[in-house]
């Protein structure tokens, strides 16, 4: 419950609570989320800094701005030695069951990649895909898939896995 | 599942026309599935007659047996108040005047009584236009609670001797169960009869888990379930209802899409690492992984032939998703699809000849068949979302998970011919998708 309400608050900030229920944990931060004012905070990194790149339709190329957020989470965790981060790869609803888990772990590998490539210590990241198995949006448009087809970087504190 | 274990069950001839009947050709009642345009073939099953104590279990029989026919589209029952005579006595002379009357062309006789504990129901086939029966009498006995196989085991008869094709309404299928909002679905294994009935839940709703996949003996699952936190390959036997974890997870990847071998000793999986899908290989015996594809393309949705030499899969090697057939030791693959849009979820028919898949194109997905070639393609059906079809054992039917748009898009269960025909809604307590059809009931 104490994710709910706090996803529940994540939410409304970003502006993405069009939807009644978001009751998937996996978006919101796993530890604390702190005051969003407090650039070391992971509030902030998920709101200011971004915790997730969007993708063309059946896509895993990282775009400018893909690659400026992503600079940015790097920066970050370079900053913040004691978190450590699980990216999630997400594709829309327009696509069979397994591919879709397939597309879902390119994004998070290309996600990774990326990280690593920015100095981010292997350890400190590790992917999943979830497929079209956790749309953060529900229509059925393309307003809506474009958010869905995501990687999203979700922190925890406690550096390596 | 104690169900299926518990169950004693005997079909003995109990009743045998003379040879020269047996051996006759059916004549005229027949259906030839393969041919175009279907006339429902009308038939009569007037209520079994009942012993004392079991005229539910009558009227209940005759009702499924009669629901599993007309659920083919291949037949039409008679209504009742159609009839001129009735069946008083099982064992009394068929008037057929009186069935041909009403254009019954089959008609279904069949008892019902209790003997030493045990149901026993009886059936007798009659060809109404050559005034004959079709085919012998049989029995079935067993425990009064395996009531449903007994009369899908007389509707599998009945079909299998005026089709000529293998029956397949004494059957399973496992499926995913769906509850809650679009954007925090809880999924199950769930497992019914292929008629909706006799619904149970395998899995609880606390980890994701998707596409069911039946061994060849029908006695156990494969699952891909998000236990661990990542996504693995899990077994359920169903007699016990115990999972284990196919293999421990190796650090850094994910394990989905598996199959089992036609014989039941290997499993084909897609694994991925680093981003990258490719198709390996598990003995069951020993552990032994064999990677089957090394490609920095997608190859997943694999499925093998039934003689077990080969493995149809699908890959986006050359840029969008096709399918591909290849060795079952790995190998050099061949393209079999050549149509408009994207390709997936490839499943070999039990008898072949077929490959079924899901086809994207113009933003409509549809269920096909088309020949292990690739040639002789046919869409079957069309729909916002149609996907992952799956094979009754008899290779004339497939099922498949058919998902609405929008909000409040929900998943359910369809079946269609082969031919496109006798496109229907598959009973479910409630959401479901990815089906897997069993072998027929052991």
């Amino acid at each position: 419950m104490r994710h709910l309400v706090k996803l529940t608050f994540f939410v409304a900030l970003l502006g993405l609570g069009a939807c009644a229920q978001t009751g998937y944990l996996g978006d919101a931060p796993i530890n604390g989320t702190g005051v969003a004012s407090d650039p070391n905070s992971v509030a902030y990194f998920n709101q200011t800094v971004g915790d997730r790149v969007l993708f063309a339709v059946n896509e895993n190329t990282l775009s400018a701005e893909a690659r400026g957020i992503l600079d940015d989470q790097a920066d970050w965790m370079l900053r913040n030695m004691e978190y450590s981060a699980l990216i999630e790869g997400h594709a829309d609803e327009r696509g069979t069951r397994e591919y879709n888990l397939a597309l879902g772990a390119r994004r998070a590998a290309s996600v990774e990649e990326y990280l690593i490539s920015r100095g981010i210590a292997p350890s400190r990241v590790n992917t999943i895909s979830y497929g079209k198995e956790r749309p953060l949006e529900i229509c059925s448009a393309e307003s809506c898939y474009e958010q869905n087809r995501r990687a999203v970087t979700v922190l925890s504190a406690g550096a390596g896995s | 599942m104690t169900r299926f274990l518990t169950v004693l069950f005997l079909a003995t001839v109990w009743f045998a026309p003379s040879a020269a009947l047996a051996q006759q050709n059916p004549g005229p009642l027949q259906i030839e599935i393969t041919e175009g345009v279907i006339e429902p073939l009308p038939f009569a099953v007037p209520q079994f007659i009942a012993g004392r104590r079991v005229e539910d279990q009558a009227a209940d029989i005759t009702r499924v047996i009669a629901a599993d026919l007309v659920g083919t589209g291949l037949f039409r029952e008679i209504p009742r108040d159609a009839y001129i005579s009735n069946i008083t006595n099982f064992d009394s002379p068929v008037q057929y005047a009186d069935w041909q009357a009403i254009n019954a062309q089959a008609l279904i006789t069949g008892s019902v009584t209790m003997e030493g504990g045990q149901l026993v129901v009886r059936f007798r086939l009659f060809d109404v236009f050559s005034n004959e029966p079709l085919g012998s009498g049989l029995q079935f006995v067993g425990s009064p609670d395996s009531w449903r196989r007994m009369a899908h085991n007389v509707a599998d008869n009945v079909y299998e001797r005026i089709t000529g094709e293998g029956g397949y309404f004494d059957s399973r299928v496992a499926f995913v169960h769906e509850e809650g909002p679009k954007n925090a679905r809880l999924k199950r294994i769930a497992i019914m009869d292929y008629d909706g009935a006799n619904v149970q839940y395998l899995t609880d709703s606390r980890s994701l888990v998707l596409a069911p996949r039946f061994s060849p003996d029908g006695q156990t699952l494969l699952y891909t379930s998000y236990e661990t936190g990542f996504p693995g390959l899990y077994t359920l036997d169903l007699a016990t209802v115990t999972r284990r974890p196919l293999a421990e997870r190796i650090e850094g990847t994910m394990t989905f899409a598996p199959r089992f071998s036609p014989d039941g000793q290997r499993v084909v999986f897609s694994l991925e690492r680093g981003g990258n899908t490719d198709l390996y290989l598990m003995e069951l015996a020993t552990g032994r992984q064999i990677r089957l594809t090394e490609a920095p393309s997608i190859e997943t949705a694999p499925s093998f032939s039934p003689d077990g030499t080969q493995i149809v899969f699908e890959s986006d090697r050359s840029g969008g998703q096709q399918l591909y057939i290849m060795p079952a030791a790995g190998g050099e693959a061949r393209r079999i699809s050549q149509g408009n849009g994207r390709y997936g979820t490839p499943v070999w028919s039990p008898r072949g000849d077929l490959i079924a898949f899901t086809n994207q194109q113009r933003g409509r997905f549809h269920i096909g068949v088309m020949r292990t070639d690739g040639s002789e393609e046919r869409l079957l059906t069309s729909s916002f979302l149609d996907e992952g079809p799956t094979w009754a054992p008899n290779g004339r039917v497939v099922m498949f998970t058919r998902e609405t748009a929008g909000a409040n898009g929900a998943p359910a269960i369809y079946s269609v011919d082969i031919s496109g025909r006798n496109l229907r809604r598959v009973s479910t307590p409630g959401m479901a998708s990815d089906p897997a059809w069993s072998p027929l009931n052991e």
